[in-house]
């Protein structure tokens, strides 16, 4: 596979304030994320796999350090210069699915683009082809929560893909779904790393950092290892 | 790199676009049918604010049209003056004359006339109180004893037959026109122009019907007992020369028992002054002249003009209570939709942190929220408008009171319920922005 840096973290840190006390959740954190890799973080509770995946998607600024993500050193943008970056260059996929209740299934798809000002007749067909490649093209009107957990987690991933992001972020997205269901899931996942995606999945279960390419474990705030296979 | 910025450029410029802002009302009102019974109720306040504001308004405006209508009808151009039987004769008139003398003379007329230029007509008039009869049928009546140019100079339209002349004048002969409910009244099944009726020995000829006039209110205040009742009843008009004929110049009332005689020459007289800005003026010269003549005041002096500008005060007066009423009621249900609004922020923190995560910036989060708080007023204020229309329209049907609305009045009220909704919309909008996206995504 092809090198080419996608995003990168340099010496990066990041500091809590909580009252008097200061908390260091990340501290000197060098990594460098290819594309096409599929990435799991691990790592027990509380030792800044969130906090990571935070810096990486541009919902935080790195107290230290520089963060670069596609060539573009967002360390030090403001609001709405991340929200811009967010809206176009990342996918999220969260534990809890994290759709809106009150949308339809396309309508939730095409929220990204709503914010990217895409032209409601191109967002909808963009949308509904993205359902269609994740398995839900008969499900377009209905509600989230007439929906079971994976297909819920289905569209949290059509959400996440449908303004072809430079990085898809994971949040334990078989977390909350049956063993069947996170099997389903997982297996879209490897489906799109084949087609060249980039992945960053956070979880903290060996079995599923074993199938992908990369793992990296935290402990304490800090690197503790990380390896390659395949 | 480079098509990354460009599409940021664009996206800048479509931001603003209608798309955008199209799908964002259709969201807010999606949001807000999700709780249709909370919107409903949080939109109450707007609702009776904007509707009553629109209602009152209406009958104020009712209102203040029928008393300009009826000062209008006494002419803005005249003076009147009518006799009153002074005060404290009122009371003690059994120790003194047998006859009461007092009111205006012929002589207080030939003064005005003489004496001020500016006055170009001064139409005298007797008013007697006596029943009509159409052979065994009868009703209680005004007679006005009067001159051909009254009506002209009252503004009373004719609605069949003709207006007193000077030869009727001249020659007192027994003619009358009759008020619109005289005739009704008297004439229910045959027309009343051509027939004659009976007040007291002598038959009358109707030569004319006056058109219907709404009921005048006494503008001068409650000033004598009668004279409140007297302007509801129905009125003969009769030439003013054969009023003196006929019933001369004392007039003999009997009044629980007793017998009470007075001495009246004119009841009324109406001035009409050439130039309207010299109307008070000379009503201050008439004022002067009457005063000089007599040594109790037994006449009183209704300039309509003045009449005029008091009720423009008045309406002035209840417009700024009326706002007042119109501004509290609107704060009081802004106040409780921004109690809501605030409340929805909370409630939907985690659909705020899942926008923010996807792409929305502030101001979407700021312009989203917005929108639905001035859906939620704007809404409210439509429908106050319709029943502040609604309202008014059923108070004339059943209440028989005259109600306007005026275009502006709804246009104003909705307008305000609208930036009632972006007052007090920003700060909930404002709350919602300024959630940190991390904490936001975080909350249960």
């Amino acid at each position: 596979m092809a090198s080419r840096p996608i995003a990168i973290l340099d010496h990066v840190g990041k500091t809590y304030q909580m009252g008097p006390v200061r908390v260091d959740a990340l501290v000197e954190i060098n990594l460098v994320f290819e594309a096409g890799e599929y990435v799991s973080v691990m790592g027990p509770s509380g030792c800044g796999k969130s906090t990571l995946l935070n810096l990486l998607g541009c919902l935080d600024r790195p107290s230290t350090g520089r963060y670069v993500l596609g060539g573009v050193d967002v360390s030090q943008m403001n609001d709405d210069e991340l929200s811009e970056i967010r809206g176009a260059r990342l996918g999220f996929i969260f534990q809890s699915y994290n759709l809106i209740q009150q949308l339809t299934v396309l309508e939730n798809i095409e929220v990204p683009l709503f914010y990217q000002g895409t032209p409601p007749e191109m967002s909808r067909e963009i949308a509904a082809e993205y359902a269609r490649r994740v398995g839900l093209g008969d499900r377009l009107k209905h509600k989230p929560f007439e929906l079971s957990g994976g297909q819920q987690q289905r569209v949290g991933i059509a959400r996440a893909l449908v303004n072809d992001p430079l990085v898809l972020l994971a949040d334990e997205p078989t977390g909350n779904l049956d063993s069947h269901s996170g099997a389903e899931i997982l297996e879209l996942f490897e489906a799109l790393h084949e087609q060249g995606k980039t992945i960053i999945l956070v979880t903290h279960d060996d079995d599923i950092a074993k199938r992908s390419s990369r793992v990296i474990r935290l402990r304490d705030g800090q690197m503790e290892s990380d390896m390659r296979h395949g | 790199m480079d098509n990354f910025l460009t599409r940021t450029a664009q996206n800048r410029f479509m931001s603003v676009g209608f798309a955008r802002v199209n799908r964002t009302v259709r969201l807010g009102f999606k949001s807000l049918w999700l709780h249709r019974l909370r919107s409903l109720l949080t939109v109450l306040g707007i609702v009776f604010g904007v509707c009553s504001v629109i209602a009152m308004l209406a009958v104020g405006e009712g209102v203040r049209h029928e008393a300009l209508e009826q000062i209008r009808r006494l002419g803005s151009n005249n003076i009147i003056i009518r006799s009153i039987k002074p005060e404290e004769e009122r009371s003690s008139a059994v120790e003194r004359s047998y006859v009461l003398e007092y009111g205006l003379t012929y002589a207080d007329i030939r003064r005005i006339r003489d004496t001020i230029p500016g006055v170009t007509l001064v139409v005298p008039g007797r008013i007697i109180r006596d029943f009509l009869w159409n052979g065994r049928w009868r009703i209680d009546a005004e007679v006005v004893g009067t001159v051909p140019w009254y009506h002209e100079m009252r503004l009373q339209a004719l609605s069949e037959g003709r207006y007193l002349n000077d030869f009727d004048m001249e020659d007192s002969k027994n003619v009358c026109v009759l008020s619109r409910e005289a005739a009704d009244r008297l004439f229910p099944l045959t027309p009343a122009v051509g027939s004659n009726l009976r007040i007291g020995g002598d038959y009358y000829h109707v030569v004319g019907v006056l058109a219907r006039e709404a009921p005048v209110v006494a503008p001068g205040g409650g000033n004598s007992s009668g004279q409140n009742a007297a302007q509801t009843l129905a009125r003969a008009f009769i030439p003013l020369t054969t009023a003196k004929a006929r019933f001369g110049e004392v007039l003999v009332r009997r009044r629980s028992g007793s017998f009470e005689a007075e001495r009246v020459q004119l009841h009324e007289v109406t001035a009409q002054v050439h130039r309207q800005e010299e109307v008070e003026e000379i009503a201050k010269i008439i004022v002067d002249i009457l005063d000089k003549n007599r040594k109790k005041k037994d006449y009183e002096i209704i300039v309509p003009l003045e009449l005029l500008r008091q009720s423009e005060r008045t309406k002035r007066i209840f417009n700024i209570v009326l706002g007042s009423i119109a501004a509290i009621s609107l704060i009081v249900g802004g106040i409780g939709i921004m109690n809501i609004m605030l409340a929805s922020v909370t409630e939907r923190t985690r659909e705020i942190g899942i926008r923010r995560a996807l792409g929305a910036k502030r101001r979407d989060i700021i312009f989203q929220f917005l929108v639905e708080t001035v859906i939620l007023s704007g809404s409210g204020g439509l429908i106050g408008v319709v029943l502040g229309v609604a309202i008014p329209f059923f108070i004339t049907l059943f209440a028989d009171m005259t109600t306007i609305v005026t275009l502006w009045a709804p246009m104003i009220a909705f307008s305000i319920s609208g930036l009632v909704g972006v007052v007090f919309g920003i700060y909930p909008a404002l709350r919602a922005a300024d959630m940190d996206p991390v904490e936001a995504l975080r909350h249960e």
